[in-house]
């Protein structure tokens, strides 16, 4: 069985990791860093991703996604009343949100398969080998569309998604791993743009999620948002300034924000500073914890009810609990650590870190999916109960929240009307009474053998998968035939669109290769360019004047073809000008290391 | 597995019916695995939650061991577990997994097994009630008067606030008649259990099962048009 990789697609950062010899670790990129921020950047080189494409969220705020995993599965009219946040515009297509970069428009699922295959290439150049199936973490509370769509995020990049696994589950797993936990545990898990509570029992090897529940629009994302209103506000009436019309000057603030919030979790105050734009100067002002923590409280305090929520389904008393774990950057604030501390009325664990801890986890999970891992078998719930439209706009549930996965319901279907020859069914996910008021996941139009009113008999199975995903299949009673259904997604990519994706992806993975190579040599040929340069100032003294020309030659021929767009010719002149000069730069190593020795002693010298 | 077997009237055949591997075509003899080529079998239709469990079709369960078979079985079954096997097997792991944590779900709750039970021995349940059982018209009735009264009147008022005093009272009184159903169908269970332990097959045998199921059923049928009426009233007092 080939490697399976696990990753944690976050809000804000994104990483890798795999099992080693049982332990699960992090793959680290080029400097050392193994998280990747979710960001995705549209530049003059193409698309960017990562650190690089962080840098440009206030350069090109308009052509710099972030946060995307919140549009996931998602329609315009979920968000409506956010979109003031986000620099990039937004529109919908066929139920889902395109975002506009440039002249072309990307759904959330190719973003962030463009964070996804960073992390592949990662993967392989650490591993040496192709990475080409991966589990991949998700909010608990992400409904079935939401994980849909990162399934067809997995596939864009390339990378079979064998299992979508729930965030503070996969935390559990690493948690439970390392500390041969036995017992009932709370993880909360609050990032940056979502929030999960999941109540497990952890007994032999078997984590058993009892409840869980959260919120998939509550994470840092609010908290910098809080805190950026009240900049712009200040700004508003002490500079007279209303930076909305400038969407870089609104991204530095938002960042500014996060930088001392992120402060604030180790100090007790600190200062803030923004350059104005039109020569209005500068913005400064002081903000203690105390400010920002009277100025968030609500948000924190959004996030007990999931858990007291979870708590009353699990049937547990907060004291039954008896270790609470800590996932996800928001998780540092002081305040949130001191609300959980006294709901659960215990010291909340944090001793993995708390950014790592999902990634880890996924790893683990892909390991007992691969066969490395037996002895432990994760039990994970459905967060949203399931069901069917009935009459009178009413939901009838099919499948209740908290049920354990896999999960299957049965609905016999019959006709009202003579002859009649389908039934529609419009299937739903959420807990309130009246369809309009739950989350449309999906329709579809059931055959049926013109008969009678009454006699057809179709027996309709909903099963939720291993990874919460649904999957409807129907049979013919009478006549025991199985029907195919093509079920038609209410917030989703069509199978026909995912797939034209994955082959626009590969085409622009065989022009993004291509393009990377030119950039690579154009930058290696800029080096040589500046240290050739360098060497004839300081030696065209030291060698013949014969020589001299020829070096120049090679250099104009070597700028020439760095205009160029061939990567082969731009390495060809390289080698061709690295020859020339050869004599010139052993000539000045000789009188740069005769000059270092001038006036040392032999005996300095070994 | 437990060999126990209940031999009730219009009970279905609880052995999975000797049939053939769906993989090497052998007689089956192994429970859900193939005793010749070792591959998952699928959970038969007919076979009972209880039959599933090994378990005799009684309704005191010790939930401990059901916990453990639970996970004995999730260790056999899961799709985890079959990520490396052909497409049957892996469609296969999924349905009895699926079976298995439905079965699960039922016999762990004791009302849910109860009336499971009863939809196993004489039909479904589900005859959901729409008046209140005779015992409790009156009440219910004037609860209803009470609770349309509360909803008319100023929260804030002395009459609000009495009202809403009476109601909460009549909220304990309820949730107490509930625990005082459950505790009488406890024992009803207990009487069911004696009686198919007993084992005999004589008429008088067979009128005392009808009669203790035709008590669960009325009691079950109770005790769900409580639960609703005080869930209702949660909902209004909040
Ligand atoms: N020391 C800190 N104090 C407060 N918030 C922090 C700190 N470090 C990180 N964060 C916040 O945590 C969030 C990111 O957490 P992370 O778990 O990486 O998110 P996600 O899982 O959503 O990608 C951001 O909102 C960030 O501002
Ligand atoms: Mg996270």
């Amino acid at each position: 069985m080939p490697r399976i990789v696990g990753i944690d697609l976050g809000t804000t950062n994104s990483l890798v990791a795999y099992m080693k010899d049982g332990k699960p670790c992090v793959i680290p990129g080029r400097t050392g860093r193994a998280m990747v921020p979710s960001v995705v950047a549209l530049t003059d080189n193409g698309l960017i991703v990562g650190d690089s494409a962080k840098e440009h969220l206030t350069r090109s705020p308009e052509r710099t996604v972030y946060s995307v995993k919140r549009f996931m599965g998602k329609g315009l009219a979920d968000v409506q009343n956010e979109l003031a946040y986000f620099p990039y515009s937004l529109t919908e297509r066929g139920g889902v949100i395109r975002i506009t970069l440039g002249e072309k428009s990307y759904s959330p699922p190719q973003i962030s398969a463009m964070i996804l295959k960073e992390l592949k290439q990662r993967a392989e150049a650490h591993l040496g080998e192709s990475i080409t199936k991966t589990v991949i973490t998700v909010p608990a509370y992400f409904n079935d569309s939401q994980r849909q769509a990162t399934k067809d995020a997995g596939l864009i990049a390339g990378l079979e998604v064998l299992r979508i696994i729930n965030e503070p589950t996969a935390a559990s797993l690493a948690y439970g791993l390392q500390n041969k936990t036995q017992g009932t545990i709370a993880v909360y898990d609050f990032g940056g743009g979502t929030f999960d509570i999941s109540i497990l029992k952890l007994k032999n090897g078997i984590f058993e999620v009892l409840a869980t529940n959260g919120d998939t629009h509550l994470g840092g994302d609010d908290l910098d948002r809080r805190i950026a209103d009240l900049f712009l506000d200040e700004i508003r009436t002490a500079a007279h300034l209303d930076l909305s019309t400038y969407p870089d000057y609104m991204q530095a603030v938002r960042l500014e924000a996060e930088r001392a919030k992120v402060r604030l979790s180790d100090e007790l105050k600190t200062q803030i500073a923004i350059e104005l734009p039109d020569g209005k100067g500068r913005y400064t002002r002081e903000l203690t914890r105390d400010q920002l923590e009277s100025m968030v409280m609500d948000i924190i305090e959004r996030t007990l009810i999931p858990c007291r929520l979870a708590l009353k389904d699990a049937e547990l008393m907060p004291a039954q609990i008896d270790e609470v774990v800590l996932v996800g950057g928001s998780t540092r604030m002081p305040l949130v650590r001191q609300r959980v501390q006294e709901l659960f009325d215990k010291q909340p664990h944090c001793d993995i870190n708390p950014d790592e801890v999902v990634a880890l986890g996924a790893a683990v999970q892909a390991d007992i999916l691969s066969g490395g891992t037996t002895d432990m078998l994760l039990l994970d719930v459905t967060p949203l109960s399931l069901g069917i439209e009935t009459m009178g706009g009413v939901m009838s549930s099919l499948i209740r929240r908290n049920t354990t996965i896999p999960a299957s319901a049965k609905e016999l279907f019959t006709t009202y009307v003579d002859g009649q020859t389908g039934v529609d069914i419009h299937i739903l996910q959420g807990e309130r009474e009246l369809v309009k008021d739950n989350r449309s996941l999906a329709r579809f139009r059931l055959k049926v053998p013109p008969l009678p009113a009454g006699v057809p008999r179709i027996e309709v199975t909903f099963l939720l998968d291993a990874n919460g995903i649904l999957n409807v299949t129907a049979s013919d009673m009478r006549t025991g035939q199985r029907q195919s259904i093509d079920v038609k997604p209410s917030y989703g990519l069509s199978d026909n669109e995912v797939e034209q994706m994955i082959e626009d992806s590969f085409k622009f993975a065989q022009e993004d290769v291509a393009a990377r190579k030119l950039i690579e040599a154009r930058l290696d040929a800029e080096a040589l360019i500046v240290t050739t340069e360098k060497s004839l100032s300081e030696g065209a003294r030291l060698v013949a004047q014969d020589m001299l020309a020829a070096i120049r030659e090679a250099l104009t021929a070597l700028t020439a073809a760095k205009g160029g767009t061939d990567p082969k010719a731009i390495r060809a002149r390289m080698a061709d000008l690295e020859q020339t000069a050869k004599p010139l730069s052993v000539t000045l190593l000789d009188d740069s290391l005769k000059r270092s020795l001038q006036g040392k002693k032999v005996t300095d010298i070994t | 597995m437990d060999q126990h077997h209940t031999h009730n009237t219009g009970s279905r055949d609880l052995r999975m019916a000797r049939s053939m591997c769906w993989h090497c075509q052998s007689e089956m003899s192994g429970e859900y695995f193939c005793e010749r080529c070792v591959k998952v079998q699928p959970v038969s239709k007919e076979t009972d939650y209880f039959t599933c469990f090994g378990l005799p079709r009684r309704l005191t369960i010790d939930l401990k061991k059901l916990e453990a078979k639970f996970y004995e079985m999730s260790r056999a079954f899961h799709p985890d577990f079959y990520q490396n096997k052909s497409e049957t097997e892996q469609t296969i792991s999924l349905g009895n997994a699926a079976t298995l944590n439905t079965a699960y779900r039922t016999l762990r709750d004791p009302i849910q097994r109860a009336e499971y039970l009863l939809d196993l021995e004489a039909g479904s349940v589900k005859d959901i009630r729409t008046s209140p059982p005779s015992d409790l018209f009156e009440e219910i009735l004037e609860l209803q008067e009470t609770v349309e009264a509360y909803r008319a009147s100023d929260r804030t008022s002395e009459t609000g606030r009495r009202l809403l005093t009476q109601l909460v009272a009549e909220r304990q009184a309820l949730d107490q008649r509930k625990q005082d159903m459950e505790h009488h169908l406890q024992q009803i269970c207990t009487d069911w259990d004696a009686l198919q332990d007993r084992g005999e097959a004589t008429s008088q045998a067979r009128t005392e099962r009808d009669r203790l199921l035709k008590q669960m059923r009325e009691i079950l049928s109770n005790r769900t048009y409580v639960k609703n009426i005080v869930n209702d009233l949660a909902a209004t007092i909040g």
